[in-house]
């Protein structure tokens, strides 16, 4: 059993890399872009049977700081 | 006096810390491995260095905080020990939950590595008492996440308990209200960008970080 999960900065914290990112698609010549944020995705390979709290809990627990960042779990097949 | 300095892998300001620590007490501290699980019983005084522990890992200081000695340095600052983070070191203890806030890569996106201008803002607490209220000093910083994040209400209640220890006399790294380094609820527990241990004799070049070590030396004494 596969997780996915997606931690992304809260909207109103500030993010560095993403603006960087903006500046280098604006440099490319990719006028239409309004904003860039960027995150990480941290992909999981569980045992079979890994209950929910378990995976929101590693979420909390260290892959993502909930003073800064929100986390999104996605369960692959 | 006991001190001890914590050493994670990727650690590298550890040694100077130890001679800092060396320098105030007279004795050298104990340098106490990440895997450790215990600190001496007695333990009065702990650093927790800079460096880049874990390779900055997920988050700066994220691994570090996790690792099975952080648990014995929350047991002793719980019992009242000391505890100095500086630059990784102050990025372990908001990871760790010891101090509140989060530290994110710098506004401008650049490593900053220079002298900045710092104000005491409380000339109170144990680590600062041998500075006034207001005085203009300067330490060295070298960071790329020294950028102090809470949300207002945590802000303000800092401010509001005087727990604002050091502020950037001006924007380094877009810090929040130029928050330079923070205190725990009890006052024994310092978290800072800046770093006083690269300051402490005239080889140096300046040593305005020398009455740090010194005034927790005299707070643990007074303590005693």
């Amino acid at each position: 059993m596969k997780a996915r999960i997606f931690v992304t900065l809260k909207g109103g914290v500030l993010d560095p890399q993403g603006r960087a990112i903006h500046h280098a698609l604006e440099g490319l010549g990719f006028d239409g872009v309004n904003d860039v944020r960027a995150g990480k995705l941290i992909e999981l390979d569980l045992a079979d049977g890994t209950s929910d709290e378990d995976i929101d809990a590693m979420c909390r627990k260290l892959l993502a700081n909930t003073v800064i960042e929100n986390y999104r779990i996605e369960k692959v097949a | 006096m006991k001190s001890a300095v914590i050493v994670f892998p990727g650690s590298n300001c550890d040694r100077d810390l130890a001679v800092a620590f060396e320098a105030a007490t007279g004795a050298k501290p104990v340098m106490v491995w990440h895997r450790d699980t215990e600190l001496p019983d007695d333990i009065d005084l702990i650093g927790v260095p800079g460096g880049f522990s874990y390779g900055d890992y997920l988050r700066s200081g994220a691994m570090a905080a996790r690792s099975p000695v952080m648990q014995a340095v929350a047991q002793a600052a719980d019992r009242g020990a000391f505890v100095l983070g500086v630059c990784n070191g102050f990025q372990v203890l908001t990871e760790s939950g010891l101090l509140p806030g989060a530290l994110l890569r710098n506004a401008g996106g650049h490593f900053v590595c220079r002298d900045v201008a710092l104000t005491v803002e409380n000339a109170q607490s144990a680590f600062t008492s041998r500075y006034d209220a207001g005085e203009r000093i300067s330490y060295p910083v070298a960071h790329h996440d020294g950028n102090y994040f809470a949300d207002d209400a945590t802000l303000d209640r800092l401010e509001g308990e005087g727990r604002v220890a050091l502020r950037y006399a001006e924007s380094v790294n877009g810090s929040a209200r130029n928050i330079a380094g923070i205190l725990n609820d009890k006052g024994n527990v310092l978290g800072m960008m800046p770093h006083p241990e690269r300051v402490i004799e005239p080889a140096h070049g300046a040593t305005d970080g020398k009455r740090l070590f010194e005034g927790l030396v005299e707070g643990l004494m007074a303590r005693a």
